[in-house]
């Protein structure tokens, strides 16, 4: 059952220097229970796109296409209907846990926040729900913890942190926005284990935004490879890892540690100076003529959707 | 390093010193404000022998209609302590809430709102008061409202400043996903976030609400029921008490103004610099 279906989602910036398309005809599904992996280079559009479902872009940001959620289109809604969609339905803990937080407010106090705003449930039971959250979180004593503030915790368990915070109304989809990012190996083990949990507990869909492709390998059942503002392929984890399809997705898993460490050669493009055609085709190793011409589209064979003219 | 920083911890400690200064000067004028019915030797309207230099029953002799100076002074305290803490609410609430409304929500709010205060910030504002204070009836309780609607427009300015800072946090991003309403989140996000500029900048209002009603009352158009220590000056002025050099009339008020807004201004700037201390400005 597809419960966030994303469709021709295109997202423009004007900026001093030009306009930047980060987002362009995006289009994909987030089924119930599902985990979906969203993968790319930094700056290739990812977080944009999280940000866009839950509707906090900046200002400077123009918006084209639809995004369904349990059949309301959430780019047609008022500020005042997404306000009750946000965490209530929709969850995103966003990469720099530790900044997220506000430094005035003990854990404790920002975690039990939401349910006393939105549930109006009395502080007493906010905080006892809180301290069960901290627990299956992997505090060993919460009562410890609700009292300290954010510089007090180490960023891992300011990350799990938000991890409770952004558990504690139950939504449907949590979007992860690179929930690894500047955390060393080891906590990145518990991370990867929490989420396992969340997963287990709470029956929602987790959409993970990230880089780091042993993740999204450990984690997600489907996964989104994009370049440069598109989306290139999408696929079963399993099968992008024995037989990736996009050549972008060939260059990036080779570049993984235990296949040879090789890094893709050149840089990605800048978001202002596009290149015409195929993003990827100025570093593809199998380029056509007709790629530097027209962008491809997407193509669906058996193993996937992929946006390449090999696959014609 | 460890020079730099127990040269930093002296700065500290002395500015810390002068908080204690301050709020010990303030704590003691806010005593005699409250408790001025209990302390003063006599009711300030009641009429003595007038003229009598200091002596042992007026230890502060009596004025030209024979009222005793000291109780008028421990009464005025109340006056102007009163004027001073009732225009800077009015200042403080009016600036806090034009500076994060136009901090947080931009745009053309931001726009109007800030042209509104760049207006008020043209207007001289002792000359204005002077005019409406002639024109109207000297009334104690306008003369507070006209200093508190004309003294906003700096608070305000800081509070924006302040508040376009914290916005742009990534807290306040991650609150905003959590689906709370731009009133909580300015309430108990925002709020607390710059109490630190909000309390030194109220401080230093008083102190100069204050001294503008002095001025004023000085100049006689203040409220002539009500025994302020510029009202205390103007009788002075008015009655030869300046020419007749007696100090013991008109010297005591202008002590205390001086004190009050002095300690004000130690406890004001001193809050300002512990925060930069902490800030690393320093």
């Amino acid at each position: 059952m597809k419960i966030l279906e994303i469709q021709d989602l295109n997202v423009k910036f004007t900026t001093p220097i030009g306009e930047v398309y980060a987002v362009n005809n995006a289009s994909f599904s987030l089924n119930a229970n599902e985990t979906l992996a969203l993968v790319g280079e930094t700056g290739c559009g990812k977080s944009v796109i999280a940000n866009t479902i839950i509707r906090l872009l900046p200002q400077n940001a123009e918006i084209s296409g639809n995004i369904f959620y349990k059949g309301n289109n959430l780019l047609k809604m008022s500020d005042r209907e997404m306000e009750k969609t946000r965490q209530q339905e929709i969850a995103i803990i966003f990469q720099n846990p530790t900044l997220s937080l506000n430094p005035l407010y003990k854990i404790g106090d920002q975690i039990s926040e939401p349910l006393l705003v939105h549930k109006k449930i009395n502080k007493k039971e906010a905080f006892t729900k809180t301290k069960k959250l901290l627990k299956t979180m992997g505090f060993q004593n919460p009562s410890k913890f609700t009292g300290m503030y954010p510089h007090q915790l180490s960023g891992g368990m300011n990350q799990r942190v938000l991890l409770s915070i952004s558990l504690t109304l139950n939504p449907s989809i949590i979007i992860a926005d690179e929930p690894t990012k500047g955390l060393d190996n080891e906590l990145v083990r518990d991370i990867i284990e929490e989420f396992k949990t969340v997963n287990k507990i709470n029956n929602s869909s987790l959409l993970l935004i990230t880089h780091d492709l042993s993740i999204a390998r450990e984690l997600s059942d489907r996964i989104i490879i994009m370049y440069s503002g598109d989306i290139v392929e999408i696929t079963k984890t399993e099968s992008f890892f024995k037989n990736p399809l996009h050549p972008y997705s060939k260059i990036l898993l080779n570049s993984l540690p235990e296949r040879g460490f090789n890094p893709p050669k050149g840089n990605s493009p800048s978001m202002v100076n596009i290149p015409k055609g195929c993003k990827f085709h100025p570093r593809c190793p199998h380029k056509k003529k007709i790629c530097s011409e027209k962008t491809p589209p997407i193509y669906s064979i058996d193993e996937g959707d992929v946006r390449c003219y090999l696959f014609q | 390093m460890t020079h730099h920083i127990e040269e930093l911890k002296k700065y500290a400690i002395s500015k810390l010193n002068l908080n204690a200064i301050g709020i010990t000067i303030f704590l003691l004028f806010l005593f005699i404000a409250i408790a001025a019915g209990i302390i003063s030797p006599y009711n300030p309207w009641i009429r003595f022998e007038p003229y009598i230099p200091p002596n042992s029953s007026h230890f502060l002799g009596t004025n030209d209609m024979g009222n005793d100076i000291l109780s008028e002074l421990l009464f005025g305290a109340r006056v102007s302590l009163i004027v001073g803490f009732g225009a800077s609410i009015i200042a403080t609430v009016l600036g806090v809430i034009i500076g994060i409304v136009s901090g947080y929500y931009r745009g053309m709010m931001d726009e109007i709102l800030m042209a509104i205060t760049d207006i008020y910030l043209m207007i001289p504002r002792i000359p204005l008061i002077i005019i409406l204070a002639a024109l109207m009836r000297p009334n104690f309780w306008l003369i507070m409202l006209l200093i508190g609607f004309l003294w906003w427009p700096t608070t305000a300015r800081v509070v924006r400043s302040s508040t376009m800072q914290i916005r742009d946090a990534s807290f306040i991003l991650s609150v905003k996903s959590l689906g709370f309403s731009d009133k909580h989140i300015i309430l108990s996000e925002i709020l607390p976030n710059i109490n630190h500029v909000i309390i030194p900048k109220f401080m230093l209002t008083i102190a100069s609400a204050m001294f503008s009603e002095a001025s004023i009352s000085f100049l006689g158009l203040g409220d002539p029921t009500m025994k302020s220590w510029g009202m205390m000056l103007n009788f002075a002025f008015m009655k030869g008490g300046l020419i007749n050099e007696m100090w013991w009339w008109y010297l005591p008020p202008g002590l205390c103004i001086v004190a009050v807004v002095f300690s004000l201004m130690l406890i004001g700037f001193s809050l300002e610099e512990k925060e930069n201390i902490v800030l690393g400005l320093e």
